[in-house]
C-alpha cells in the first residue's frame, strides 16, 4: 500500500511537468510556423524608412496603416481582389452546375458509354493543366478572350474531380425514395433539384470550398492571359505590387496580408467544408 | 432512349469544357512537336519529324531542368508530409486550448503560393534587414546563390503547404481507433515506439497517398520559382513548368514547348500510375 502511493505521489508532478514540456513544444512550432506571417504583418505596419532600420523591428510600437491604404488604391488592390473575386465565384459556380449534372448522369440514369464516358472524365484529372497551355492560349486568343473574364474563367468552369465527387453523393441516396419520387409523378429535373440536390448539399460545399480555393490561388494562367490591371487576379496583382513598390516593401506586404485575409476569413467560416473537400480528394483514385 | 438523349445532355457541358481545354491541346502538343518554329516570325513553320524530339529530350537544358525538378520534389515532398505528420502527432492529444494550436498548424492552408513568395521573397531580402542582422548573409545573397537558391524556393514551398500536409495528416490520424494506441501504452509501449509501430503502419495509406500526389503537385509547381527565382542563377531553379513557360512567352518556340509539355505529362503520368497501384493495395488491405 505504502509503495503505491509513492508512486501516486511523485506521479502528478511528473504529468506536470509532461504537460508543460508539451505546451512548452506546441507553442515553439507554432511560433516557427507563424513567425512568417507575423513578419509579414509587422513589415506592413511600418514605415517605409523603417523596414531597412538594423536591428529590425520586431514589434511595431507606431503602427502606421499608410501602406494599407497605398496598397488598396494607388496599388490597385481594391481592383485585383475584386476581379479575383469574380472570377473564383464564376468558376466556383460553374464548376458546381456542370458536377452536379454530370454526377447525376453517371449515378441515376443508364445510357450507351457510361462506362467509357465515366472513364474520359477521371482521364482529365491525369492531365496536368501545364501541359495544355500552348494550344489553351492560342484558342483564347483567337476566340477575342485574351484579357477577359471568359479567358480567365471557361476554361476551369467543369472538372473530372467535381463529376466524381457528386457522383459518389447521388449514389448515396437511397433507391427508395427514388421510386418514391417517380410513384409522386417526379421527372428527373425535379427529382435531381428537389431531393438529389439537397440530399447531396454536404458533397457540393465541399466541392465549392475546394473550387473557390484553387481558383482563387491560381497562378500560371492569369498571369499568361491578363495584360493590364483592369483584368489582374490578386495573385498576379501581388506580383505587379512588389514590382511597383520595390522601394516600398511595406506596401507590398500590406498587399500580401490584404490578399490572404479573405481566404483566411473563408476558411475559418467553412474549414468543416474544406476538410472534407481535401479528404475527398485523398481517396478520390 | 429519352433517358439517353437527357444523360448526353447532363454531361455534354463538362465534356466541350473537356475537349476544348484539355484533351485538343494535350493532343496537339504531340502533333506541335514534329514543327520546328521558324527563327523569324512570318516564315512558315518547317516539320522536321521526331528530330526536335530528339534534339530537346537529349539537350542539356532539358536534363538539366529534369534533375531540377526531380531535386525540387525531394526537398519538399518528403521533409513536407514529415513535418506535417510529426505536427499532427503533437496535436492529436487531449489537452487544454489543443484547437488553437490546430488552427495554427493549418492555417498556411489560407496562403496561395504568390503570397508564400512575396513573403519568404521578403524574409530573404538581404536589404531588409532580418538576415544580416541574424548574420545569416551569404555572398551572392540566397536567391541569387547558386548553392540556396533552390533549397530557399522548396523551403517556402514546404511552409506554404504544411497547412494541407496537416490536415491530410490529422484527419488520418483521427481515423486510427484510440483504443489501440490505449492498448500500446498499456502493453508499455513508450511514445516513440508507438509512434514507430501503430502510427506509421495505420497511416501509411495516408502517407503512400500524400507521396505519390505531393510529387505530382511538386513536378507542377510553378509560381514560386517564377517570382523568387525566374529559374536562376543559371538555370539552377530552372524546372519543367518554367522552362516550358519561358520557351512559351520569351522565345515563342510553340514546338519545343510542346515537346517539353510532354515530357511533362509523361513523369506525372509515371507518378500517377504508381499512386493507382498503391490506392488499389490500400483499398484491398482496408476490406
Amino acid at each position: 500500500m505504502r509503495g503505491e502511493a509513492g508512486v501516486t505521489e511523485g506521479r502528478p508532478v511528473r504529468r506536470r511537468f509532461a504537460i508543460v514540456a508539451r505546451y512548452a513544444l506546441l507553442t515553439v512550432l507554432a511560433a516557427i510556423v507563424l513567425f512568417p506571417v507575423y513578419m509579414a504583418v509587422v513589415g506592413s505596419l511600418l514605415k517605409t524608412e523603417q523596414i531597412t532600420s538594423r536591428p529590425p523591428t520586431m514589434l511595431p510600437t507606431h503602427p502606421t496603416w499608410d501602406s494599407y491604404s497605398t496598397a488598396w488604391s494607388a496599388g490597385h488592390l481594391a481592383t485585383y481582389l475584386r476581379n479575383s473575386a469574380i472570377v473564383a465565384v464564376i468558376i466556383t459556380c460553374g464548376q458546381v452546375v456542370t458536377a452536379i449534372l454530370a454526377g447525376y448522369a453517371f449515378a441515376f440514369l443508364e445510357f450507351p458509354f457510361r462506362r467509357t464516358l465515366f472513364v474520359v472524365f477521371i482521364a482529365t484529372l491525369m492531365v496536368p493543366f501545364e501541359v495544355t497551355i500552348i494550344t489553351n492560349l492560342n484558342t483564347i486568343v483567337s476566340l477575342h478572350w485574351y484579357n477577359t473574364y471568359a479567358g480567365l474563367t471557361v476554361p476551369f468552369l467543369a472538372t473530372g474531380f467535381g463529376a466524381f465527387l457528386l457522383r459518389q453523393a447521388f449514389l448515396g441516396i437511397p433507391r427508395d425514395l427514388q421510386d418514391a419520387a417517380a410513384l409522386d409523378g417526379y421527372g428527373h429535373l425535379r427529382f435531381m433539384t428537389r431531393v438529389a440536390v439537397p440530399l447531396a448539399r454536404p458533397a457540393i460545399a465541399a466541392l465549392a470550398v475546394f473550387g473557390f480555393l484553387s481558383a482563387w490561388n491560381q497562378y500560371l494562367w492569369p498571369l499568361l492571359i491578363t495584360k493590364n490591371d483592369q483584368l489582374r487576379t490578386v495573385q498576379i496583382g501581388l506580383r505587379q505590387l512588389r514590382a511597383t513598390s520595390i522601394e516600398q516593401v511595406n506596401v507590398t506586404l500590406a498587399g500580401v496580408v490584404l490578399a490572404a485575409l479573405p481566404l483566411v476569413v473563408l476558411l475559418v467560416v467553412f474549414q468543416k467544408q474544406l476538410v472534407r473537400g481535401l479528404t475527398a480528394g485523398a481517396v478520390k483514385g | 432512349m429519352r433517358e439517353a438523349g437527357l444523360a448526353y445532355a447532363l454531361v455534354l457541358p463538362s465534356l466541350v469544357v473537356f475537349g476544348a481545354f484539355i484533351f485538343y491541346p494535350f493532343v496537339r502538343n504531340f502533333y506541335l512537336g514534329f514543327f520546328r518554329t521558324p527563327p523569324f516570325p512570318g516564315l512558315p513553320k518547317k516539320g522536321v519529324g521526331l528530330t526536335q524530339y530528339r534534339e530537346v529530350l537529349t539537350s542539356h537544358d532539358f536534363l538539366n531542368s529534369v534533375k531540377v525538378t526531380v531535386l525540387f520534389a525531394v526537398y519538399t515532398v518528403p521533409t513536407g508530409i514529415a513535418a506535417g505528420l510529426g505536427l499532427a502527432v503533437l496535436a492529436h492529444q487531449k489537452l487544454r486550448g489543443i484547437g488553437i494550436y490546430r488552427t495554427i498548424f493549418s492555417s498556411t492552408v489560407a496562403t496561395s503560393v504568390a503570397v508564400a513568395s512575396v513573403i519568404f521573397g521578403t524574409l530573404l531580402n538581404p536589404n531588409v534587414g532580418l538576415l544580416p542582422w541574424l548574420g545569416l548573409q551569404t555572398n551572392p545573397s540566397i536567391l541569387q546563390n547558386p548553392s540556396w537558391a533552390l533549397l530557399a524556393v522548396a523551403i517556402t514551398t514546404i511552409w506554404q503547404n504544411l497547412g494541407l500536409s496537416f490536415i491530410l495528416m490529422s484527419s488520418g490520424l483521427q481515423a486510427i481507433p484510440d483504443e489501440l494506441l490505449e492498448a500500446a501504452q498499456i502493453d508499455g509501449a513508450g511514445a516513440w515506439s508507438r509512434f514507430r509501430n501503430v502510427i506509421v503502419p495505420l497511416l501509411s495509406p495516408t502517407i503512400f497517398f500524400a507521396v505519390v500526389v505531393g510529387s505530382i503537385f511538386a513536378f507542377q509547381s510553378f509560381g514560386q520559382i517564377e517570382l523568387l527565382t525566374q529559374g536562376g542563377p543559371t538555370k539552377h531553379t530552372n524546372v519543367l513548368t518554367y522552362f516550358i513557360y519561358t520557351t512559351l512567352q520569351q522565345q515563342q518556340d510553340d514546338g519545343k514547348a510542346a515537346v517539353l509539355a510532354i515530357a511533362l505529362f509523361g513523369i506525372t503520368l509515371l507518378l500517377t500510375l504508381v499512386q493507382m497501384r498503391l490506392l488499389e493495395r490500400r483499398v484491398f488491405y482496408a476490406r
